[in-house]
């Protein structure tokens, strides 16, 4: 396909390695925030391929990984109230809540849909005007327009029957995080590019002036990421720090205006409680008071209990990078992705996870 | 989550009281509808990244050839830029 194969040329990939082969000079730690670069740099062996003085880490980056346990069970407790259909991105539904995932409570006969859009959902209230149809909005910067333009089609439309539970989160503040973490090892980032097509660049250059480290926003293709790392590693071997668009193909400068006008319309910033790393000031979406009625957690009066998260998962050290899945005593042997004990297992986004199928490191 | 593909916008038509601009765009072949509310400039033959049904970015082609183009200065991938460079 174009624009993505083209990208996936194993010659590109190994021109690349020997730039980053001939600049390397010292260790470093790079770490990427985004499930999908996870998985591309395991499943296509980029990490085996560096040479040993680069260590990459593996961040907070996939929605569904740290999605707290809460929403979950919120979300199953919506899916089996009376009249009502719960869809959700595909992904949500294998991830463990404190009783049961939302595939088991599908098994269970709550009415629950697995959709591509959430487009398709407020076709799906029009279509079921006596039933509450709710949407499991889940997501990065990404997703968030479309999440948002769901909202606006349900009230352009009129409808009543259509709400949202957001489970929105961020990607700078995830960053400011990590680094504010004593144990932090990172030198470098790669930005996830899909998040800064919507946002662009300009919230990542406070950050490289306050931790002064090179973010690269990078692309999802093999050539994509090594170009990026190699980018990364050039700035740090000259002992320079800025921000870099390896991503220009897609990322605009600005981003994308008319999503971020949707994401505003939509949503104020709100705290988040992140799984595995706990509550990030301001690292979230949540949806405005004037769209309340669109609003899930209110029109339902749900309160987000904090129920725990596993104890003897490690997935808090992991998606801070201090920890690589293959440090935990568990990986491979009471967790698997058949029986995951944590999220970074569940979803095939999940650092954990991207290990178990496709690692030999 | 964020993954989005790259695909060719096939035809645009209005919906929904003519207030959406909806496309079908073909991803190698498999034919898939977008909503084309977030690139308003978006056409008949663009190419257009496409996340959870929506169109989010228009596939910048000079910018797409770059990578080539600077490993081809470095006179690294002389066949292979011959290679891409037709696509």
């Amino acid at each position: 396909m174009k624009y993505m194969t083209e990208y996936r040329d194993a010659k590109l990939v190994h021109a690349f390695l020997e730039k980053i082969q001939k600049i390397v000079t010292k260790k470093w730690t790079l770490m990427e925030v985004c499930g999908g670069q996870t998985h591309s740099l395991v499943k296509y062996g980029i990490l085996d391929l560096l040479p040993k003085e680069i260590t990459i880490v593996h961040g907070p980056g996939c929605p569904v990984c740290v999605t707290p346990q809460s929403l979950i069970n919120a979300a199953i407790e919506m899916a089996f109230l009376p009249n009502t259909i719960l869809c959700s991105y595909g992904d949500m539904l294998r991830v463990p809540g404190s009783k049961m995932s939302l595939l088991e409570a599908k098994a269970r006969g709550a009415n629950i849909r697995v959709l591509y859009s959430p487009l398709e959902a407020v076709d799906i209230a029009k279509q079921n005007p006596d039933k509450q149809v709710i949407f499991f909005a889940v997501g990065f910067e990404t997703t968030a327009p479309a999440n948002a333009l769901s909202v606006l089609h349900a009230q352009r439309s009129n409808l009543n029957n259509y709400s949202i539970l957001t489970a929105h989160v961020l990607v700078p503040p995830a960053i400011s995080a990590i680094m504010d973490d004593p144990m932090t090892k990172v030198n470098g980032f790669l930005a996830a590019g899909h998040v800064c097509t919507i946002m662009g660049n300009s919230e990542y250059y406070p950050l490289v002036e306050k931790y002064k480290i090179p973010i690269v926003i990078t692309g999802f293709e093999p050539v994509d990421l090594i170009q990026g790392i190699y980018m990364t590693l050039l700035q740090l071997e000259q002992g320079i720090y800025k921000v870099e668009n390896q991503y220009a193909r897609i990322v605009k400068e600005e981003g994308n205006p008319e999503a971020k006008k949707v994401i505003e319309t939509v949503f104020d910033i709100s705290d988040r409680n992140w799984r595995g790393i706990g509550i990030i000031p301001m690292s979230g979406y949540a949806v405005r008071e004037e769209f309340a009625q669109f609003d899930a957690m209110k029109k339902f009066n749900l309160i987000e209990n904090d129920s725990e998260n596993q104890q003897e998962c490690i997935a808090g050290e992991i998606l801070k990078g201090i920890k690589k899945p293959k440090d935990c005593t568990h990986f491979g042997k009471s967790c698997t992705p058949i029986n995951p004990l944590g999220a970074p297992m569940v979803s095939t986004e999940g650092a954990c996870a991207a290990y178990y199928n496709f690692s030999t490191i | 989550m964020c993954l989005a593909i790259p695909g060719k916008i096939q035809s645009i038509e209005l919906r929904y009281n003519n207030t959406v601009r909806m496309a079908k765009v073909s991803f190698g072949g498999v034919i898939k509808e977008a909503s084309l509310e977030m690139l308003p400039v978006a056409q008949v033959g663009d190419y257009v990244l496409v996340h959870v049904g929506v169109a989010i970015s228009k596939v910048n082609e000079d910018e797409a050839k770059k990578v080539f183009e600077y490993l081809k200065e470095a006179g690294e991938i002389d066949e292979l830029y011959e290679e891409n460079s037709n696509f």
